[in-house]
């Protein structure tokens, strides 16, 4: 049972977003300039950091629907998203990814974990400023969307099917939605 | 590359200003908004959470704000940061701030227990909700300033004069304001 008294019959984030509009609004552009906003890492590269990072954080709402949303920017894909969660660097994803995915590790424990070494690995591998900037800020909005949807315990479903439509929805309408 | 000369988020924020406006109306809105709690205790629910997170840049503004608000109480900051329990503010806040720091640690840690006992000294749901989404934010706002490896003034009146700009107009418009000098 919820924490508060959150609005009936909505999962996760979206019976916070209900109970306060004021602070919903924000939030949810703030998903939608870092996961679907122009920029040279795609959406589902981004989704995958999201959903890896949520996982971290033991988050079941987020990292399931952002794990389908990842999938199906991807395709369909749910093996690679999967993949990435288990092990990144073994996952069958580009050397600058893995480099974006190490330094959202360490975001998810502590900004003061990322040292330059990480950094000068993702430059090598092809990463620029604002793909630094965005894996890190991605990692720390989740580790704030994260404990949102925790820390006022709203209701997690378990249905794979249910997520697969969020996802669905979440890739293909976006996160500034009326009613989402 | 950061912008030079910005410390702490201001740096990231003007590098990334698609981003920094939705950071700003979040924190406005939380900080600053329409609400039951003070401003005051609402800038010393984010200081404590920066301290928990060991971010040096955030909880010295976000302290010296809350002192500003507080009548320039920057002794019942440093109580507060160092055991909220022992520290002269009302119950309420004591029980919201365990909450704030449960929070911190992960979202799960925070007990039916703690929301009854922040309930048994008055807070409402608004109060809690925001409490918890305050900490989550700034368990953003931290990792955002030190994972990028922003760095922060040492001069305590550096900040004091940067608390009183903020409260005077906001996040938002002091940022704007000051980046356009």
């Amino acid at each position: 049972m919820p924490h508060i008294s959150l609005p009936e019959g909505l999962p996760g984030i979206t019976s916070g977003f209900a109970f306060r509009p004021e602070t919903a609004k924000p939030m949810r552009e703030l998903a939608e300039v870092l996961l679907r906003g122009p920029n040279s890492l795609t959406s589902g590269e981004r989704e995958m950091i999201a959903t890896f990072v949520s996982d971290r954080n033991d988050c079941h709402f987020c990292q399931a629907s952002h794990r389908a949303a990842a999938a199906h920017h991807l395709g369909g894909n749910y093996d690679l998203v999967d993949a990435v969660k288990r092990d990144f660097d073994t996952a069958p994803v580009s050397p600058k990814l893995k480099a974006l995915l190490a330094i959202a590790a360490k975001v998810q424990e502590s900004g003061t974990h990322v040292i330059t070494t990480d950094i000068e690995r993702a430059r090598t591998a092809g990463a620029t400023d604002v793909e630094i900037h965005d894996a890190v800020l991605i990692a720390a909005a989740f580790c704030m969307f994260n404990r949102y949807v925790d820390g006022l315990a709203t209701f997690t479903p378990h249905d794979e099917q249910a997520y697969d439509q969020m996802g669905q929805r979440m890739a293909n309408e976006g996160y500034v939605r009326r009613n989402a | 590359m950061l912008p030079e000369g910005l410390p702490g988020i201001r740096g990231p924020m003007a590098f990334r200003p698609e981003t920094a406006k939705p950071l700003n109306e979040l924190v406005d809105v939380l900080l600053r908004g329409p609400h039951i709690l003070t401003r005051g205790e609402r800038e010393l629910i984010a200081t404590y959470v920066s301290a928990q997170n060991d971010c040096r840049y955030c909880q010295t503004i976000h302290g010296a704000i809350a002192a500003h608000h507080l009548h320039g109480n920057e002794d019942l900051v440093v109580k507060v940061k160092g055991d909220p329990e022992l520290a002269p503010i009302s119950d309420k806040l004591k029980a919201l701030l365990v909450i704030a720091g449960k929070t911190a640690e992960s979202g799960k840690a925070v007990t039916a227990e703690d929301v009854e006992r922040a309930r048994q000294h008055g807070a409402t749901d608004f109060e809690i909700h925001d409490t918890v989404l305050i900490a989550a934010v700034f368990c953003m706002c931290n990792r955002y300033v030190d994972g990028l490896g922003t760095w922060a003034p040492d001069d305590p009146e550096f900040y004091r004069q940067r608390a009183a700009l903020v409260a005077k107009h906001g996040y938002a418009a002091s940022t704007l304001q000051e980046d356009q000098q």
